[in-house]
């Protein structure tokens, strides 16, 4: 029989209820703010200050960012490095998690301690910048591309799951005369097909937001990607801060509140456009990471 | 039974030292397969590793690496009797202090909060909303708060002026650097920092709750004795873990928030080390600076690692 709850328990639950959506509403309100924005008029803007729904609906700003040809083109660079990163983050990791999933494998432990070591110590910003010059990388794509190849965090996860696919399985391929590379492509792989999306959203989140590893490889400004770009007309171009650099000629005016609010929705949409399946795998991920190797 | 003879191959071809081409023969696709990754790591982990050298060296990129002069501890003598280095020290206690006393219980109260609810429709919408931000990039939020607090048709400071107050230029304020760089962590991070401590609570038995209700406790003691030490494990790890980062000041945020105006309380190891080493190409010192702070950073983690074992827990690595 269900006991009734008392009245200070009822007192308890609304309070928690209200604290909860407030806190909920502070991380969605900026959200909105900066959407209605960019649908708003600069008029309006400046009259009203705060808006979340505009009275008057304009697409001016929209118009406007995809008139240039910089904003266009650091879209395509962004989703070119998206795609291009994910693929050759996805062959690289799972290509090596494979042989240390699997116990027959020589050198498995020293591979692994390598691997791990790096995630306790690295070279440092310096001189990872300097070998990446001494490839010839610097202004090229591949610095986006390559230097980040394998996270070493997702590579021992992945390994993790391999792990514990059922050996049977590969027994009997093995059998059938299959080699490891035909075991891992024909049945490793499209068992972990869910987990292999999962890593696919995550590498793919980070490249759409690679940020400073553009900064630091990347001074041609036609090849920036949107992060970057986002932040010179959002962040240097604000009240004038610092070593703003200066504006690129195919930009007429300097962007007014809308400009720059309608920039940020660009950049943001397909991250939350993917939300709804990174919200679906993420706890998986999350909870897969606590698995230890 | 196809296991047992795989076993036995396995087993004979260990036990002879002559037996190691036939397995190296056998293994060739693993071997194949775990190239890439390892050239991988070789160039892009180990060999900047190896570069740590120029630390030690002066050196010029058109001297190349073998020629540039070797100096010794030169340049850690100059980062040690430099002024910057009780400012960089200073700037990434005070950020990691600030971290630690308002950031950090955040995500504990809020999974708490979402632990006592009820509805699993409200809880439900609760985190979907509350994780966005942590997949927003560091530039959408730093440049999100630039719209809220610039002196140029920012909210902030147009509420400001209405209520007849003086505009306040956050965004180059000495005074207001902190303060901002944590509230937007607090902002980004905290939903997403529920996650940890909401699986540690799911854990929980249920019929511990339902004796305490028999024994008359009501909600805020069946939190205090039953689901507080449920994750009080969780909070010390996590705690020391964090301990453990505190020279990690999260780089790309404050990369973003710094300017010329706020220097003085916003620079951080890493960001003194892009602007010395890239900005203005003084490699040899920037890199020592770094050397320094990733052998503080191993140390760290290394004892708190091992102060988490000591607490019975697994600890990182």
């Amino acid at each position: 029989m269900p006991i009734k709850p008392s009245w200070g328990s009822r007192i308890f639950d609304s309070v928690n209820v209200a604290l909860l959506l407030a806190f909920a509403l502070i991380t969605v309100i900026p959200f909105i703010y900066v959407i209605a924005g960019s649908f708003a008029t600069q008029k309006e803007l400046l009259m009203r200050g705060f808006i979340l729904f505009p009275t008057e609906f304009s697409l001016d700003a929209y118009k406007y960012i995809f008139s240039t040809r910089t904003l266009v083109r650091s879209l395509l660079v962004t989703v070119y490095i998206t795609v291009a990163g994910t693929l050759i983050n996805l062959f690289f990791t799972c290509l090596m998690a494979y042989p240390l999933a699997r116990k027959d494998m020589d050198f498995r432990k020293p591979i692994l301690m390598l691997i791990v070591f790096t995630m306790l110590f690295s070279g440092g910003m310096i001189p990872t910048f300097l070998v990446v010059k001494q490839l010839g990388m610097i202004d090229t794509y591949w610095s986006l591309l390559i230097p980040g190849a394998i996270s070493a965090f997702n590579l021992i996860i992945i390994r993790n799951f391999f792990q514990q696919l059922p050996d049977g399985l590969e027994e009997s391929a093995k059998i059938d005369g299959c080699n490891d590379l035909g075991i891992f492509l024909r049945i490793v792989l499209p068992l972990s097909m869910p987990a292999i999306a999962t890593f696919s959203l995550f590498y793919a989140v980070g490249h759409w937001n690679t940020f400073f590893n553009a900064v630091l490889y990347i001074n041609d400004h036609t090849k920036w990607p949107i992060q970057v770009l986002l932040r010179q007309i959002v962040i240097l171009a604000s009240g004038g801060v610092g070593d703003s650099t200066a504006m690129e000629s195919d930009y007429v005016a300097p962007p007014d509140q809308a400009v720059k609010m309608a920039v940020i929705v660009v950049s943001t949409l397909p991250i939350l456009l993917v939300y709804p399946f990174l919200q679906k795998h993420f706890a998986k991920g999350v909870l897969l990471g606590s698995v230890k190797g | 039974m196809p296991k047992s003879i795989a076993a036995q191959a396995a087993v004979s071809s260990a036990s002879r030292p002559s037996a190691w081409a036939g397995r190296l023969a056998r293994n060739r696709w693993l071997y194949l397969m775990v190239l890439p990754g390892l050239l991988y790591f070789l160039v892009f982990k180990y060999w900047p590793m190896y570069g740590i050298f120029i630390a030690f060296k002066d050196f010029q990129p058109f001297l190349g690496f073998w020629d540039s002069p070797f100096v010794g501890l030169k340049h850690f003598e100059r980062l040690f009797g430099d002024p910057n280095f009780v400012v960089l020290f200073r700037n990434t206690l005070i950020l990691a202090a600030y971290n630690i006393l308002f950031f950090f219980p955040l995500p504990i109260i809020v999974a708490l909060m979402l632990n006592e609810l009820r509805q699993e429709l409200t809880k439900r919408v609760v985190q979907t909303l509350v994780y966005i931000p942590h997949f927003m990039s560091w530039v959408v939020v730093v440049g999100i708060a630039y719209m809220f607090l610039t002196t140029e048709g920012g909210i902030m400071n147009e509420l400001l002026a209405r209520f007849g107050g003086e505009k306040i230029n956050f965004l180059v304020s000495n005074e207001w650097f902190r303060t901002i760089v944590t509230a937007e962590v607090m902002w980004k991070e905290t939903g997403w920092g529920t996650i940890i401590f909401l699986a540690a609570l799911s854990g929980v038995d249920p019929q511990l709750y339902e004796a305490a209700r028999m024994d008359g406790a009501n909600r805020l003691r069946q939190l205090w004795h039953i689901t507080l030490p449920a994750i009080r494990s969780t909070i010390i790890i996590l705690l020391i873990l964090r301990l453990g980062h505190f020279l990690d000041t999260g780089f790309e945020q404050i990369f973003l928030m710094l300017n010329a105006m706020n220097r003085e309380v916003g620079e951080v190891f890493d960001t003194y080390v892009y602007s010395v080493g890239i900005s203005q190409g003084q490699y040899s010192f920037s890199t020592a600076v770094g050397l320094f702070k990733s052998i503080v950073g191993l140390i760290l983690v290394v004892v708190a690692n091992n102060l988490a074992k000591k607490f019975g827990e697994e600890g990182i690595y």
